[in-house]
């Protein structure tokens, strides 16, 4: 299942968990390809939704992550510091930050099938 | 970007890459593969084993008749009468300033025909500018054969055991950038240049742009190839390869606002050649008036961070001096790399500068260029 139906979703291509986990999709990775560097927040540091709060690395692009919800970072994946790739590997389960929020705000964000559905129209299959 | 309303042009390839899987991309108003693996895979594949690229999007204008090498003298600024038949060599057409048209490949075909390989995205510029440059030449024949061919670049050190199966072409007699006729997949007449802008050894083949041909070629190479681990190759690896390598590329470390000194191109460069070629008298200007101001540099970043085209590069202590023009994690090396102009007299190897990558200064070092050289052959 490339886009778990517990994750919520946003049209910059992040997902979210409800425990706060937030990652990228596995559209996002394919498009960027071999991820090669992610740059993340300090512990602490404070979310707006639509906001940037790192930056992940291909090869060849870079990409701004933007935050889904309005909270605060409660932890971030230093593994991704010495495994970047991971994201490649596995997008769903790799996430980047965990985020303290108030669980309302999924609500406006995209489900699994919504999100399907937008990236299929963006990219015209 | 694309240009809104222009339609992208295809190769004869193009349904063969979408059967692939490639990821397309809009590359100078061509839609080209720009991976289909992934891009380090496909470098790797290079670097180590084979890879193959399709390139028929560059352009190819021929210059025909008795006057042909006086008008590619006075068009480019290596010196082609130092040519064999049969030999191609590295050169640019300029400006009347010394900065570049584009950067070419010049094939000698026989004493009164030539072959220039020009870049996709600045094709019609550069049939246009030939056409202007020599136009009044009534004894100079000026075709563009563009579109007639489907050329592949088959690159790598196992790139000749993959073709040496499919052409009765002697490839161990063709030199570094020469080039011969042949059969290869049972087409006649099939040029087989040894060259390639990955830094790695390789050949060119030119064939018939028919899809049907073109197509069938394209599988029989990865056939071919199947026994050395090759890789259909896209964009992406192109361009980490040819920075590895130092190539220039146009748009970025080279254009019309670079000149041949400034851009480290001069051993290409004949001003003691005859003709007055375009851009001659002000490259001479430069060389009397002590040399370029400004030159390209490799640099390596220390701290994290990828360094890339357009980030300004800066002393440490604060003084933006320069700019990036290519910049990569480099595939084979596994480090992050990067090509930029800076002062002259910051250029020295080992010199600290600081890039601008976003909102850090990352910490970085010149470095010899090029960054990546292909190992001698042992043999």
């Amino acid at each position: 299942m490339a886009y778990p139906t517990e994750y919520r979703y946003t049209k910059e291509h992040e997902w979210i968990a409800a425990d706060g986990r937030i990652g990228i999709t596995d559209y996002a990775q394919s498009t960027l390809g071999d991820i090669v560097f992610v740059e993340l927040p300090a512990v602490g540091a404070e979310l707006k939704a639509g906001e940037s709060f790192g930056t992940v690395e291909s090869v060849k692009a870079v990409s701004d992550l933007f935050s889904p919800v309005n909270g605060k970072v409660l932890e971030v994946n230093e593994a991704l510091n010495s495994a970047p790739e991971s994201v490649n590997a596995d997008a769903n389960a790799t996430w980047m930050i965990k985020a303290e929020f108030d669980a309302s705000q999924l609500e406006s964000l995209l489900t699994a099938e919504a999100y399907e559905k937008f990236i299929s129209e963006e990219t015209g299959h | 970007m694309s240009d809104s309303g222009s339609v992208l042009r295809k190769t004869a390839l193009n349904a063969t890459h979408r059967a692939l899987k490639a990821k397309m991309v809009d590359f100078g108003g061509w839609d080209m593969p720009v991976e289909y693996s992934g891009l380090i895979a496909e470098h790797m594949a290079v670097r180590t084993g084979v890879g193959v690229f399709d390139v028929s999007h560059m352009g190819d204008i021929q210059l025909r008749g008795p006057g042909s090498l006086d008008a590619v003298q006075k068009l480019l600024m290596n010196d082609a009468s130092k040519l064999q038949v049969g030999q191609a060599h590295y050169s640019a057409m300029l400006t009347p300033e010394g900065t570049f048209v584009d950067d070419v490949v010049l094939h000698k075909l026989s004493d009164n025909d030539y072959l220039i390989v020009i870049n996709a995205g600045t094709r019609e510029k550069d049939v246009q500018w030939v056409r202007k440059t020599i136009g009044m030449m009534p004894s100079v024949h000026i075709n563009d054969f563009s579109d007639m061919y489907t050329q592949l670049a088959i690159q790598g050190p196992k790139a000749i055991d993959v073709l040496r199966k499919l052409t009765d072409v002697d490839l161990d007699a063709i030199k570094n950038y020469w080039f011969t006729w042949g059969k290869v997949c049972g087409l006649y007449n099939v040029l087989v240049a040894r060259t390639g802008y990955t830094g790695e050894d390789g050949f060119e083949i030119y064939v018939p742009s028919d899809e049907a041909t073109s197509a069938r070629v394209w599988s029989e190479v990865l056939e071919a190839g199947k026994e050395f681990g090759i890789l259909p190759c896209g964009l992406g690896a192109r361009n980490t390869l040819r920075l590895e390598s130092a190539m220039a590329l146009y748009g970025h470390e080279i254009s019309d606002a670079i000149n041949v000194f400034e851009a480290g191109l001069g051993r290409y460069c004949k001003l003691e050649k005859e003709a007055d070629f375009l851009g001659k008298q002000a490259l001479l200007a430069v060389q009397t008036a002590g040399g370029p101001k400004r030159k390209l540099v490799g640099l390596e970043t220390i701290d994290r961070g990828i360094a890339r085209d357009g980030y300004p590069v800066f002393t440490l202590d604060g003084k933006e001096i320069g700019v990036v023009t290519s910049g990569s994690p480099s595939p084979f090396l596994k480090k992050n790399i990067a090509m930029a102009y800076v002062p002259v007299e910051l250029s020295a190897v080992d010199t600290e500068l600081a890039v601008q990558v976003r909102s850090t200064m990352v910490k970085s070092k010149v470095v010899p260029l090029p960054f990546y050289k292909k190992p001698k052959k042992t043999t």
